[in-house]
C-alpha cells in the first residue's frame, strides 16, 4: 500500500468514548457500539491507511485520529428520481385547470 | 493535567459554559426554580433596532415575503365554498447561508467578535452549523461545528452529510460524530480546548436573532395588504424558531395573530438509538425534538434556554413525512419555488389549515430552507428505501415512523394531526416537579409556572393538582 503524502487533504476517525466509558442511559444498541469521531485536514506526515497519524484541521488545530480516507469526497446525491413524486406537479396541474372541483 | 474523561468534562460543565457564553444565568436566578426570563432577554440580548443594524451589515434578514397564489388556489378547490385563507411564504432560504438559521448566528458571532473571541463553536445537526460557518467567515473568526452525522456502519444520513459539507464549505472544522447524546461531552471538551465562543441555538442572542422575522411578517404583509397575519405557522424542533418569531410578531403589535407549532411526526423512533438515527427521512423538524424541548426546554446547551415555546404556542399539530416531500414538490411545480424539505413542514400544515380559514384571511408559512444534492426529497427516498423503509403513495394517516413514508395520492389527504397541548403542558409540569423534587410551590413559583405554559394561574394549580 502506497504511503499517502504530507500534506493531503484526508478524514481520520478516532474513538472518543469505548463502549464501557459511554453515558449510563442510553439505548441498548447505542450502549453496545463506541463514540467515534471523523474529522478532515492536512495529513502532517507521511502515512498509510490505517495507521496513527495528526492532521491539521482547516482553521489549524491539530487532531490525532487513524487515517482513514486518504481522499475523502462528498457522496451524497439526490439520486434517480423517485417514480412516487414524479407525477404529484401534473396531477396537482391537472386540479387546478379543472375549475370549480368540490365547489 | 485535567482529566479528560467524561464524568469529569461534564462535571465541569456549567464552568466551561460560563466561559465560554459569557452570561452568569445566575444573576436571573430566584430560588430553585424561578428565573426573570424578560430581564434576562433584556440585558443580555440585544434590542431590535440593534439586530436590525447587525443583521444589515451581514446581508441577513428582509427576505421576500411570496405569496403562493397557486397553492392558495388548489387549497380553495378542495375547501368549502368561501374558505381557502391566502398563503404567504417568508423565504428565509434567501438568508446568507440559505436558512433563517442565519438570523440567530448573526448576532451570536457578532457578540463574539466584540468580546474578542478568537472563534466560535456550535453543536447543531446543520442548518445552523452553515449559518455560524458562514457568518464566522463574514466576521473572521475560526469556526468549529460539532455534527451528529454517522451510525455505527459509518452511513451518513443525506441531509447532514449535506449541511456538513456546507460548514466546511464556508471553512470550519466539521467534528462528526457517531450517534450519541455524549455529543455534548465532545462539544464542551471543544469549548474548553479551544475558548472559543459557544454560539448556542438557545442563547438570548440567538433567539433575539429571529425576533426581526415576525416583525418583518407584519411589516410586509400590512405594506402589501395592509392587514396582519391571522395565523404563522412555524416548523418547530428546539423551540428557537417560534419563540423568536412570536416575540417579534408582539413586538410589531400582533397579539391576536395565532401561532401555530408544526412538527414532523417521528413517534417510535428514539432520537439517540443507533439503529434509529438512519430510518429518519427529516433530521429537523420533527417531533423528537419538538415534544422534549417544548416540555423542557432546559435540556439545553445553557444553562437557561432563551427559547421556550411553551409561553407563545397557540397550537401544535404534527403532518406525516409523505406529506411534507408532496408539498415540497408542490411548491416547486405549482410556484416555481424548489425548497426544503424540512422547512415545508410548516408548509403542509398551512395548506391543510387554510382550508378549514375564511378566503380573506391569511396564514403565513414563516421560513424556507435552501435545498439541494442530500437535502431533497429524492435523496431522501432514495436513502429511506435502501434502509429498508417502504415508500409508496397511498393515505398518509397509515404512515409509520421507521417503517413506511407514503406519499400522499391526492392532496385532500393532507391533514394535520392536533397534539393535546393542554397534556404537552402538564408534562412540562411534570418534568418541573421532578427537578425539584417536591410538590409544594410557592406563589412566586406558580405565577412563574403560568407564564411558563401560557395558562392562568389557577389552571397551573389545578394541572400540579392532577399530577399529583
Amino acid at each position: 500500500m502506497e504511503k499517502v503524502k504530507a500534506g493531503s487533504w484526508v478524514q481520520v476517525k478516532k474513538i472518543v468514548l469505548e463502549p464501557e466509558e459511554r453515558k449510563a442511559k442510553l439505548p441498548e444498541d447505542t450502549k453496545k457500539v463506541p463514540l467515534e469521531l471523523r474529522v478532515k485536514g492536512f495529513l502532517m506526515e507521511d502515512a498509510r491507511v490505517g495507521e496513527e497519524v495528526t492532521v491539521k484541521t482547516y482553521i489549524g488545530r491539530e487532531i490525532q485520529g487513524i487515517l482513514e480516507d486518504p481522499d475523502p469526497s462528498y457522496e451524497h446525491k439526490f439520486g434517480r428520481p423517485v417514480p412516487e413524486l414524479i407525477p404529484v406537479g401534473r396531477e396537482l396541474r391537472e386540479i387546478l385547470k379543472k375549475r370549480g372541483l368540490n365547489k | 493535567m485535567t482529566a479528560t474523561d467524561y464524568n469529569s468534562v461534564m462535571a465541569r460543565k456549567n464552568d466551561i459554559m460560563k466561559k465560554a457564553v459569557g452570561i452568569d444565568y445566575s444573576r436571573f436566578s430566584r430560588g430553585r426554580l424561578v428565573f426573570d426570563y424578560e430581564r434576562m432577554m433584556e440585558e443580555v440580548g440585544y434590542s431590535l433596532e440593534e439586530i436590525k443594524r447587525i443583521q444589515a451589515e451581514v446581508g441577513v434578514g428582509n427576505t421576500p415575503l411570496l405569496e403562493l397564489k397557486n397553492i392558495t388556489e388548489l387549497a380553495r378547490k378542495l375547501a368549502p365554498q368561501g374558505k381557502g385563507a391566502r398563503i404567504f411564504l417568508k423565504d428565509e432560504a434567501s438568508n446568507p447561508s440559505g436558512s433563517y438559521k442565519a438570523r440567530r448566528a448573526s448576532v451570536s458571532v457578532y457578540h463574539a467578535q466584540k468580546h474578542g473571541y478568537r472563534g466560535v463553536a456550535a453543536a447543531t445537526s446543520g442548518n445552523y452549523g452553515a449559518a455560524v460557518a458562514s457568518q464566522a467567515a463574514m466576521r473572521g473568526l475560526d469556526c468549529i461545528i460539532v455534527q451528529e452525522t454517522f451510525d455505527s456502519r459509518g452511513v451518513g444520513q443525506p441531509e447532514i452529510l449535506e449541511k456538513g459539507r456546507k460548514c466546511e464549505a464556508y471553512g470550519a472544522e466539521v467534528i462528526q460524530l457517531s450517534v450519541g447524546p455524549e455529543l455534548f461531552y465532545m462539544f464542551l471538551k471543544v469549548l474548553e480546548e479551544t475558548g472559543y465562543f459557544n454560539a448556542s441555538l438557545y442563547t438570548p442572542f440567538g433567539i433575539a436573532g429571529v425576533e426581526p422575522l415576525g416583525f418583518e411578517i407584519v411589516t410586509q404583509l400590512k405594506e402589501r395588504i395592509n392587514r396582519v397575519p391571522d395565523a404563522v405557522v412555524c416548523t418547530h424542533a428546539g423551540g428557537g424558531n417560534l419563540t423568536g418569531t412570536a416575540r417579534g410578531l408582539k413586538k410589531a403589535g400582533c397579539d391576536e395573530t395565532e401561532v401555530i407549532a408544526a412538527s414532523v411526526d417521528l413517534y417510535g423512533l428514539h432520537m439517540a438509538s443507533d439503529t434509529d438515527f438512519n430510518l429518519k427521512s427529516f433530521t429537523t423538524g420533527h417531533t423528537g425534538f419538538g415534544i422534549p424541548f417544548a416540555t423542557w426546554p432546559d435540556r439545553a446547551d445553557v444553562p437557561r434556554n432563551a427559547a421556550r415555546a411553551l409561553r407563545y404556542m397557540d397550537r401544535y399539530l404534527t403532518v406525516k413525512q409523505g406529506e411534507v416531500f408532496y408539498i415540497t414538490e408542490a411548491l416547486a411545480q405549482l410556484e416555481g419555488i424548489e425548497r426544503g424539505p424540512a422547512g415545508n413542514t410548516s408548509l403542509a400544515a398551512a395548506f391543510a389549515l387554510a382550508q378549514e380559514m375564511d378566503e380573506d384571511q391569511v396564514i403565513v408559512v414563516q421560513e424556507t430552507e435552501y435545498t439541494g444534492a442530500g437535502k431533497h426529497p429524492y435523496a431522501q427516498l432514495n436513502f429511506a428505501r435502501e434502509n429498508g423503509i417502504e415508500v409508496k403513495r397511498g393515505n398518509p394517516d397509515k404512515e409509520k415512523g421507521g417503517e413506511s413514508v407514503i406519499i400522499p395520492e391526492d392532496p385532500t389527504q393532507i391533514k394535520v394531526r392536533p397534539l393535546d397541548l393542554k397534556k404537552i403542558k402538564k408534562s412540562y409540569l411534570k418534568n418541573v416537579i421532578k427537578s425539584i423534587g417536591t410538590t409544594e410551590l410557592t406563589e412566586e413559583e406558580i405565577k412563574f409556572l403560568s407564564e411558563e405554559i401560557n395558562e392562568s394561574q389557577s389552571v397551573v394549580k389545578r394541572m400540579l393538582d392532577e399530577i399529583e
